[in-house]
């Protein structure tokens, strides 16, 4: 009789559906509300930005990958959302060139130069979001009014500097100015409780940054429901601060993680320069990551405390 | 239905569909057995049989020498025709025993009933189950006896009977429970009665539900015993798992069960042990699931020990589509095994044949940090910071991230999308800090 060849492996035998691939294009997924919502509110130039940002961010992905002889893995669909984050993250009048060089610049020095995916310890799209801002001031600050294509200024500038408030309805629908993904919360609450109901991200970031905010913001006279829906925070709190990559893998690491973020983000939009202070205060708790892991170490268990 | 569990763990597919409801079937004598006189953790046995002498079904043939050890015995009446040493589906090659049989299937005039539980002594009762090489049938195979023999110092107040039966495709624990449950009870009583405990539970998984009821029915006029039915959760039937689910105790870290005054023993265990104290039979056969998407005809088969796996397999209608890999036991912590040509032993708790489009290899990708693995652990490790570790030889920070305390369940290789073999290092890390302790 034939032998039969058969496969030997140590256990276990079956592994879960899920993949890496499915997690990122159920993220891109989750992006499409928000995104059409930008492109809705600001036009075609919107859509250019979104489409050169990926492309930039994907072709670089492989460039990189082919020059260091590794597998090409842009199928993976990683590079697609710092690229799509990247450009939900950019004003939406900005010149489709420095949406590219932001988007090369998140993908080699925010990504590539540490090793690729799972490797950066920081958001590759706010690392080119903070290179932007940094390189180019002003039109990083260049708002439009999704009402009458007119420069205008965020509700967080008009807030800080003329203290003026704006309406709910529009703060929670997005008709106001602002980086192309982040005006319509009900976009990107619905991208939100997409993922959440995938088990894509863990709640414990997004609630407990969100709700520092609510309760500093409150604790500083200030208006919570205002500071919730205004600036970048949804966007943030959701789809950005949950970055498997940078964020702790501790259920405790994450609670510090995003009550550090909330923290940051009240101190920066009422006494820093800036009106807004989301992607700094995730790039900020991103770099203290490793040291949060290191010191949430759950309880094994049946774990025996040294006293005796 | 209420439901107790634990924390961590993962929801592999049940895939139990095939056989929960098919009634155990005996299998035919095999013309051969090969019986290995190790199939237990501890001491093999010395053959106390010869080549060409004659046995008959239930003879000892060969002895338990030390404590933690248990005899094997003749599964069929026949010939010795050979004792030499052949492979064995735990792994390596073992002297083993081949009987021919001669189809009349004889029993043997030792074996006579135990008498009633009543007029039983405890040592009475550890010694009909030692002499009837009783060993865990959950997969384990460490003697039974040893196990209700704790040191002295240690009190023991709870029996649990381990009816989770959580690894996927297998439904022999099932089967048993249905159609065997009064051995079951007899089975619960002689060991509360052999470590002198007044508690007893049964522990089965809520996808089960015709086997809760049954022993619930069962236990209704037992004020001692009950039935608690668990969510179904893997690894629910993990020692550790299961008592922390139903007493709420924790197994102190690196400790045993018996710690905190709890011994768990599987139901096929059980059952057996009522057998050998009823009719005197020594554990010669058991009920094992044969089932996968590669097997014909997936069945509950009552199989004598010995009985190669290809004669099993033949039985239940052979192979329909090419097979990929067989695996001894569930698909979760399941041995693959290098050819059919071995024998069913005392641990062989099912025969799962994956087909060839199913015995996949995974290209491993990069770890993205997504944790689940961390979620999953039933012990609360973070399997992939142990992984790199082990990756990179830092066996000390792997020591320090308790390694040891892994049950290796597999819960966090087969949650991760990355497809990284989280569990098969961390089995690396542990054998390297235990081969560095030895050499200290």
């Amino acid at each position: 009789m034939e032998k039969e060849k058969l496969l030997i492996t140590s256990s276990p035998h079956i592994k879960d559906d899920d993949t890496v691939e499915k997690i990122m294009y159920g993220v891109i997924i989750a992006l499409i509300p928000a995104s059409v919502m930008g492109v809705y509110y600001f036009g075609l130039h919107a859509l250019l930005l979104i489409i050169a940002s990926i492309a930039a961010a994907v072709v670089t992905e492989a460039v990189f990958q082919k020059f260091r002889n590794y597998p090409v893995t842009i199928t993976d669909g990683s590079a697609v959302i710092t690229g799509l984050l990247l450009a939900l993250n950019l004003p939406p009048g900005l010149p489709v060139w420095m949406a590219i060089v932001g988007s090369v610049f998140a993908i080699a020095l925010g990504k590539q130069v540490f090793g690729g995916l799972g490797h950066n310890p920081f958001n590759p799209a706010l690392i080119g979001r903070a290179f932007l801002v940094a390189s180019f001031p002003v039109h990083m600050t260049t708002w439009i009014s999704p009402v009458d294509g007119t420069t205008t200024a965020t509700p967080l500038g008009l807030m800080k500097l003329q203290g003026v408030s704006t309406d709910y309805m529009s703060l929670f629908l997005g008709k106001i100015g602002g980086c192309i993904g982040e005006t319509s919360a009900l976009a990107i609450l619905i991208g939100a409780a997409y993922l959440l109901y995938k088990g894509y991200i863990d709640w414990r970031i997004p609630l407990s940054y969100l709700g520092t905010v609510a309760v500093l913001t409150t604790v500083f006279g200030q208006d919570p429901i205002f500071h919730l829906f205004a600036g970048g925070l949804m966007l943030g709190a959701f789809f950005m601060a949950t970055d498997m990559v940078t964020s702790p893998i501790t259920k405790k690491g994450r609670w510090i993680f995003g009550i550090g973020a909330g923290i940051l983000v009240v101190v920066i939009r009422l006494w820093g320069g800036y009106p807004e202070g989301v992607s700094y205060s995730i790039l900020l708790m991103n770099g203290v990551t490793p040291l949060i892991n290191r010191y949430t170490r759950p309880r094994v268990f049946g774990e025996v405390k040294n006293n005796g | 239905m209420k439901t107790v569990t634990f924390k961590g763990g993962v929801h592999p597919p049940h895939v139990k569909h095939a056989t929960e409801h098919k009634k155990i079937e005996r299998a035919q004598l095999p013309p051969k057995v090969y019986i290995p006189l190790q199939q237990h953790i501890g001491a093999p046995c010395k053959p106390v049989v010869g080549v060409g002498d004659e046995v008959k079904t239930g003879q000892k043939i060969g002895e338990a020498e030390s404590f933690v050890s248990a005899p094997v015995h003749a599964s069929v009446s026949g010939k010795v025709v050979s004792i030499e040493t052949l492979p064995h589906p735990v792994g390596a090659n073992v002297l083993t025993v081949v009987i021919e049989s001669d189809g009349k299937d004889e029993l043997s005039e030792d074996i006579k009933p135990g008498g009633d539980l009543e007029s039983l002594t405890p040592e009475d009762i550890k010694k009909i189950i030692r002499e009837a090489g009783i060993v865990g049938m959950g997969g384990a195979a460490f003697p039974t006896q040893v196990k209700l023999s704790p040191p002295p110092d240690k009190k023991i107040d709870t029996i649990i009977i381990n009816g989770a039966e959580c690894e996927p495709y297998l439904t022999a624990d099932h089967r048993v429970m249905l159609e065997h449950s009064e051995d079951i009870l007899f089975g619960l009583k002689a060991i509360m009665k052999a470590v002198g405990v007044e508690k007893g539970y049964v522990g089965i998984e809520n996808n089960k539900p015709d086997a809760i009821k049954k022993m619930q029915e069962l236990v209704k006029d037992e004020n001692n015993i009950e039935v608690v039915a668990l969510h179904t959760k893997y690894p629910q039937g993990g020692e550790k798992q299961l008592i922390y689910a139903i007493t709420g105790r924790e197994v102190p870290s690196g400790g045993l069960p018996m710690e905190v005054g709890v011994i768990v023993q599987n139901v096929g265990t059980t059952a057996m042990i009522a057998k050998a104290i009823k009719t005197g039979m020594p554990l010669i056969e058991r009920v094992l699931t044969v089932t996968g998407s590669a097997i014909a005809e997936p069945k509950n088969l009552l199989v004598r020990i010995g009985t190669p796996f290809r004669e099993v397999i033949q039985q239940c209608g052979g192979f329909k589509q090419t097979p990929g890999k067989v695996i001894m036991g569930g698909p979760m912590m399941g041995l693959a095994q290098a050819s059919i040509d071995v024998p069913v032993v005392k641990g062989t708790s099912g025969i799962l044949v994956l087909s060839k489009d199913e015995a996949k290899q995974y290209q491993e990708r990069p770890c993205i940090k997504c944790a689940r693995c961390v979620d999953a652990c039933p012990v609360y490790l973070l399997p992939t910071r142990l992984s790199h570790f082990a990756q990179h030889g830092m066996w000390d920070e792997a020591e320090d991230y308790n390694a040891l305390d892994c049950i290796e369940c597999g819960s966090c290789s087969f949650v991760c999308p990355s497809k990284i073999p989280l569990v098969q290092r961390i089995r690396l890390a542990k054998s390297q800090i235990l081969d560095r302790r030895k050499k200290k």
